[in-house]
């Protein structure tokens, strides 16, 4: 694996597939980092409404780094709810991470159990869709892949999310459309990763599953119940030509690889 | 400076944590039946198409309610653009703007 050369191997000594890449990660990233600071930015104000001191809402973008239940947990301090409330929604919100991990593991088995320790704490939405897009199209785990992705979600987060405590109410995300960056983007790295008819599949029937369950039930509920039940749906359908070898371990077709 | 809520982000990452960790850590991961290896490959797509979904129709509302609005419709857009210059920032861009332009000329709430 190229991850485990990285200590030693030159920028000269890569193979050039793996450079491209990581600039098409690196752009991907950027595309992440772009959004992810103002919807920090989102969360810190959010934060600031449900009474949380600066030093709370550090440790909640650093220690939790947990996006969406992030904002649940805010809404549910706002709301009064106990503790024990809080860990269920965002157990339930973040159950997902666990077919993440799943889906990355093939690529890490080579990796010491102390960096995977220190790797999962980094596995967002956003790292698991730039990271696993990147390590099927070399084929291979990357350390510094992995890491740019973790990062161009991490430290903007923080940043966006410390800001936005900061500057109070100084910005109107809502009139400024800011609102609608995190779905749109989580819409597009979804379709980033579709590559065949099964991909498509599973991404309409989470979606299909989603919405009423979630009208149903709530948004976490229909989320997971939405990520859960489509792959389902997937893999129910015929796989197309290109699909046929479904393992994580197999690179996609370059002209499929362009987007996380 | 009030540190209240910084046990919460314990709390948040210790529920958190062991689904990120434990597939990562746990032995023989790889060695999975093809159709589970095959249900977590389709598991990416769905979780984010599932998190697009709840966050551009559903309402903030408890219960929440069908969101009608330039919210899908700018979704919809940047679903669009990133089909087809294959890249992420133009279709979010696209987004922002019109959901921006449409609240500013008071066509959205």
């Amino acid at each position: 694996m190229s991850g485990g050369t990285a200590a030693t191997t030159t920028r000269a000594d890569e193979p050039a597939a793996v450079r491209e890449s990581r600039r098409q990660l690196t752009r991907d990233g950027l595309a992440i980092s772009a959004y992810a600071l103002p919807v920090g930015l989102v969360f810190g104000l959010a934060a600031l409404q449900a009474h949380y001191s600066f030093l709370d809402v550090l440790a909640n973008s650093t220690i939790a780094l947990a996006g969406g239940a992030q904002f649940a947990a805010a809404g549910l301090v706002k709301d009064g709810a106990s503790w024990l409330a809080i860990a269920g929604v965002v157990a339930l919100v973040n159950a997902r991470h666990l077919l993440y991990s799943a889906a990355v593991a093939p690529y890490t088995t080579a990796r010491s159990r102390r960096e995977r320790a220190v790797m999962a704490h980094f596995l967002t939405d956003e790292t698991f869709a730039l990271a696993l897009a990147h390590f099927r199209r070399i084929g291979s785990f990357e350390r510094r892949g992995y890491w740019i992705a973790a990062m161009a979600i991490f430290v903007p987060w923080t940043i966006g999310s410390c800001l936005g405590y900061v500057v109070g109410g100084a910005v109107d995300t809502k009139q400024l459309g800011l609102d609608i960056a995190f779905p749109a983007a989580m819409a597009g790295l979804s379709l980033g990763m579709v590559s065949g008819r099964r991909d498509v599949a599973a991404a309409l029937g989470a979606v299909v599953v989603a919405v009423p369950v979630g009208l149903a039930a709530g948004a976490s509920f229909g989320l997971v119940a939405g990520a859960l039940i489509g792959p389902c749906l997937g893999l129910a359908v015929p796989p197309s030509p290109n699909e046929e070898s479904s393992a994580p371990e197999t690179p996609e077709p370059s002209a499929e690889a362009g987007l996380p | 400076m009030s540190v209240a809520l910084v046990p919460l982000a314990f709390l948040i990452w210790a529920v958190t944590y062991p689904s990120r960790a434990l597939p990562m850590l746990a032995p023989g991961i790889e060695r999975l039946p093809s159709w589970a290896v095959t249900y977590l490959r389709l598991a990416g797509p769905a979780a984010l198409a599932a998190l697009a979904a709840v966050n551009c129709l559903l309402t903030a509302d408890k219960p929440p309610h069908l969101l009608i609005g330039i919210e899908p419709l700018a979704v919809a857009v940047c679903v669009l653009v990133v089909t087809r210059t294959r890249l992420l920032l133009p279709g979010v861009a696209a987004a922002v703007v019109l959901v921006a332009v449409a609240r500013a000329v008071g066509v959205a709430a």
